[in-house]
């Protein structure tokens, strides 16, 4: 076993290789680590800031932060989960979730993110956001309501050489702008075979015609917690 | 011992989640051996009594919404947000995206098929506020059941929670936003 | 519209990096950015069209839709707020027939708040196409109306309206005299650069942005790279491209130090960069101007040159074989570019939203390339050091904050303005010399700083105990706490790069929450929240503007709970929105004013 790394996470000993995240490491491992903008086969963004852990008594995103041999990694706290639930519920009133009326939901990380973390209500005020709706393409719908800046569309796009999308803007004002003349998503490369058109973790970027196949009451985080979905999908 | 006093209302909500409440079936009946209900839809009792707890479908979407809640919080030990209009406005609160102007106009006035176009300006009829809000922007809320509507479950677990002295507490199955 | 672009893109050489640059010109060309010229550089600089839609929307000073001919900014710091601003901004705009945050209809005048300009030691300041105007009165707005109105260049404008003043009341170590050109760098190749390094880590040169990281091993990063990374193969670690960048976007509300060092001790700046650059073999340096400083543009340049012309600069400086050059580039009004980091995406034309770190701007900073980032104070600490050697710095300050602190002096006291202090220096020592009295309290290093009460006048400024980029702000017990905190609150929610969902959701919660208390309509429970929301913004956002955003509100309410508690209603709950307010439109629309189409604010008992 010489040569091989290891960071405690909660106290238990996580190993890990040169180059990995904390995050990566945790996956890896089977532990659980709340994210919404991390996927693990796109670069690492930190935005969403769900993943942040305590290294060594420090605050730090675990999607971002490299592993280090003798880290002492703090993640399922109770204050930790309380300022994960708090991050969350800014994210539910800084945007227009409105779940019944949501065709992801079911399905939305978001969403799944609140069940995990047992967020029972929005508790901030709403900011009822004027957002714009752009149903323009014939096989993918973006609903800016519903968008967390988390940039997955972003990155995807990225990867496959379109740069369809991008994040633009200052602050609260920040939205998600399409690359095409008209700034209409008919009019741009976006294909409904693109992963960029499928990547959303919210209702923001809809494949249309596939609605409701899958009945309200029967979707993955009805009856699964993310956490082992989230796992699930890293093992696969 | 005496019943534990519950009171329940609509504000802009659908009744939904009271016919989900009523969804308790036979469960109805043992809740009745400890609760007894105030004002209610269930009891057509018009306004709140002193309670111990109030239960509220529906957010705030006029100005009668604002006084109903309030009645309820000066009376209810514990008030309740029941279900997603109530939590953050749900479904009345996608007008907020237009212009509250641009709603009465198009229903009153400028819409297909109105006849007799004016806005209803009866003083009893109740004014709209421009946005819908989720009622813990307008008063104290002390717990919140998520759904739409919170399933028979829910409440059932929250009840026989509080009425046991138990912290209520929703387990993953039971929390949904939709 | 076309050949213009293609001039303008030719200019730059179709490099995306100088978008913020060629945006810059745009503006001032059509007084907006408009749509036909975004699809046109789509094309010259072949970058998505979002980067540039992202980079107008960001930066406060482009615009997509038209500003006015004469587009002026407002400086709406609280220092401004001191000297009178409200008065003159309503002065300003009632003469040029132009409501605040409007574009007169014949489209000759637009007016708008901006963060601090720079000018808070003779304020009230504005910006009129990027020209600072500073001592607003009303007699010099009069003058401004009329020459606006025969339509006069600004750039003809009088100089008595255009001067800006170094205003130096106390120099010190690096302000008493200037070097003779060319002779830091001399004496440090005479000494030997490894030894030069040596001395600048042995005068305990400290970043004089306020965060303090060591100088010298910052250098020594960017030259020899992290330990792990010297076991890549030694031609590629030890031979990279590296760039010496000076962060000259001093946005700090309150802080100005850096205007005058730019202005007046340009060669000692760029002696500096060039000493770090003989240091970590660089050949290319950039000099990040606030672009509120554009007055400042010209004359930066008009050095280079002189420096180019004396072999200063250029190929082969002064026969050494070391080759090495400055760009000057300038900022669009973006506080968070202070940032290093966002600092460098800036410069690669985007918008300046920081990067995760690790990997840090020394190993990996412009363009991917190791690059030195250094506050424009530590770069001429540094030409200094290089001449007179590390034991003559480091013999002055304390143990842990060598040499002096320039401090930019404003808010109430007699001689607002540059003062130089070794560190260490005592607030009460800072205090008398520019006549300050009654003190209330003092806001060090700006709002992301610390604002410390009268009780607190034996603290020393100093790494250590009172760290600060400059900002130097003093209130007299005349002034209102709130206002002062709400200022603040405001200027970082309009600042926030909206990267990072505490940040750019805690900001804007705050804001709101601040203006509750501060309206009287808080109650305790609203406080607890206000707390609590300070708490997560300042421990999970993602870089320093986050961090420090909640300073104003912590720091006040650690103070003065008492004033607080005096500001709360006695009552457990009130609304955060107008309710009656909210029944405005039905009434307008139903006609109806009866006790029914009315809400109180809180229910009366």
């Amino acid at each position: 076993m010489t040569g091989t790394k290891h960071i405690t996470i909660d106290g238990q000993t996580v190993p890990f290789e040169e180059g990995q995240t904390i995050m990566e490491a945790a996956a890896a491992a089977g532990v659980y680590i709340p994210h919404l903008c991390h996927h693990p086969e796109f670069t690492p963004h930190g935005s969403c800031k769900l993943c942040t852990v305590k290294v060594n008594g420090r605050s730090a995103s675990s999607c971002t932060f490299p592993a280090a041999e003798g880290q002492e990694v703090l993640n399922n706290s109770d204050e930790l989960n309380a300022d994960r639930k708090r991050l969350t519920q800014m994210l539910f009133v800084e945007g227009n979730h409105f779940c019944p009326s949501c065709e992801k939901s079911g399905n939305c990380q978001l969403q799944a993110v609140g069940y995990h973390l047992n967020m029972l209500d929005n508790h901030y005020p709403h900011f009822f956001a004027l957002r714009d709706v752009d149903a323009s393409h014939p096989d993918v719908l973006v609903d800016r309501n519903r968008c967390i800046f988390c940039s997955l569309c972003v990155r995807a796009s990225h990867q496959e050489g379109k740069d369809v999308f991008g994040i633009v803007g200052r602050g609260i004002n920040k939205h998600l702008a399409v690359n095409s003349e008209s700034g209409k998503l008919a009019d741009s490369d976006l294909s409904v075979d693109d992963r960029a058109a499928h990547i959303c973790p919210t209702g923001a970027i809809l494949v249309r015609g596939t609605a409701f196949k899958v009945p309200i009451g029967q979707r993955l985080y009805d009856h699964h917690d993310i956490d082992e979905v989230s796992l699930g999908a890293s093992h696969e | 011992m005496s019943k534990v006093r519950v009171a329940t209302t609509s504000l802009a909500g659908c009744f939904g989640c009271h016919m989900s409440f009523l969804d308790l079936d036979e469960r109805l009946v043992p809740l009745a051996d400890v609760v007894e209900f105030n004002r209610s839809p269930i009891t057509d009792i018009k306004h709140c009594g002193p309670c111990d707890i109030g239960l509220i479908e529906g957010g705030v979407c006029n100005a009668e919404n604002v006084h109903v809640l309030r009645e309820f919080r000066n009376n209810c030990k514990i008030l309740v947000a029941v279900g997603a209009c109530a939590i953050n406005g749900g479904l009345p609160a996608m007008r907020n995206s237009v212009p509250l102007e641009a709603c009465l106009r198009e229903a009153y006035l400028d819409g297909i098929g109105v006849e007799n176009a004016h806005i209803p300006n009866d003083p009893e009829l109740p004014l709209l506020l421009n946005k819908v809000h989720p009622i813990h922007e307008v008063v104290k809320i002390d717990y919140s059941l998520p759904g739409c509507p919170p399933s028979a479950d829910v409440f059932w677990k929250f009840l026989t929670d509080l009425i046991a002295g138990r912290e209520p507490g929703l387990d993953y199955d039971l929390v949904h936003y939709d | 519209m076309e050949s213009f672009i293609k001039q303008l893109t030719e200019k730059y050489q179709h490099q995306s990096t100088q978008l913020l640059m060629i945006l810059r010109e745009v503006q001032a060309q059509y007084f907006h950015v408009p749509s036909q010229a975004i699809d046109l550089l789509v094309t010259q600089l072949d970058v998505p069209k979002t980067q540039i839609l992202g980079v107008i929307e960001f930066y406060s000073f482009l615009s997509a839709t038209p500003r006015g001919r004469y587009d002026i900014y407002i400086s709406d710091s609280i220092t401004d707020h001191m000297l009178g601003k409200k008065a003159v901004a309503d002065y300003l705009c009632e003469k040029l027939h132009t409501p605040l945050g409007t574009v007169r209809a014949d489209g000759l005048v637009s007016i708008a708040n901006s963060s601090c300009t720079g000018l808070c030691d003779q304020g009230p300041a504005i910006l009129v196409n990027g020209h600072a105007v500073g001592r607003l009165n009303k007699a010099r707005i009069d003058e401004i109306a009329a020459l606006i109105q025969q339509k006069t260049p600004v750039t003809e404008w009088p100089t008595s309206l255009l001067q800006v003043d170094d205003n130096v009341q106390k120099s010190g170590l690096l302000l008493d005299s200037h070097l003779e050109k060319g002779a830091a760098i001399e004496a440090a190749w005479q000494r030997g650069l490894e030894q030069t390094l040596h001395e600048v880590e042995k005068a305990g040169l400290r970043g004089r942005g306020g965060a303090g990281y060591t100088t010298a091993w910052k250098w020594h990063l960017c030259y020899e790279g992290y330990e792990e990374d010297s076991f890549c193969d030694i031609s590629v670690h030890k031979q990279p491209q590296r760039y010496v960048v000076c962060n000259a976007d001093e946005g700090e509300p309150g802080t100005f130090k850096d205007r005058i060092l730019l202005n007046s001790y340009a060669h000692e700046l760029i002696e500096g960069m060039t000493l770090c650059a003989s240091i970590i073999k660089s050949n290319q340096g950039f000099i990040y101007l606030r672009g509120e400083y554009l007055h400042l543009y010209s004359k930066l340049n008009a050095v280079i040159a002189e420096r180019r012309a004396a072999g200063l600069l250029g190929a082969n400086i002064l026969g050494k074989n070391f080759d090495f050059d400055v760009e000057v580039r300038l900022g669009l009004g973006a506080y968070i570019c202070g940032e290093e980091s966002a600092l460098i995406e800036s410069l690669e034309g985007k918008m300046g939203v920081p990067r995760n770190r690790p990997p840090y701007p020394v190993t990996s900073g412009y363009l991917n390339k190791p690059t030195v980032v250094n506050n424009v104070e530590t770069f001429v600490a540094a030409a200094h050091i290089g001449l007179h050697g590390g034991d003559w710095f480091a013999a002055h300050g304390t143990e842990k904050s060598k040499g002096t602190k320039i401090l930019s002096i404003s808010g109430d006291c007699a001689r607002p303005g540059i003062y130089e202090y070794p560190f260490g220096t005592t607030i009460k020592t800072i205090l008398e010399d520019c006549g300050a009295e009654d003190v209330l309290g003092i806001q060090v290093g700006g709002p992301s700083g610390t604002f410390i009460s009268n009780k607190e006048f034996d603290r020393k400024i100093a790494f250590e105990d009172l760290a600060t980029g400059g900002s130097f702000i003093i209130f007299n017990s005349s002034r209102d706490i709130f206002e002062i905190v709400r200022n603040f609150t405001h200027f970082f929610a309009h600042e926030s790069c909206g990267f990072c969902t505490p940040c750019r959701v805690g900001t804007s919660l705050m804001k709101n929450q601040y203006d509750k208390i501060c309206t009287g309509h808080g109650s305790t429970g609203d406080v607890r929240e206000l707390q609590e929301i300070a708490k997560l913004v300042k421990s999970t956002s993602h870089c320093g503007l986050g961090q420090t955003a909640a300073q104003p509100i912590l720091t006040t309410l650690e103070r003065y709970p008492e004033l607080y508690n005096a500001k709360l209603k006695q009552i457990s709950f009130e609304p955060g929105f107008d309710l009656d307010g909210s029944l405005a439109i039905a009434r307008k629309l139903t006609g109806r004013d009866d006790s029914n189409a009315h809400l109180a604010q809180v229910e009366e008992e």
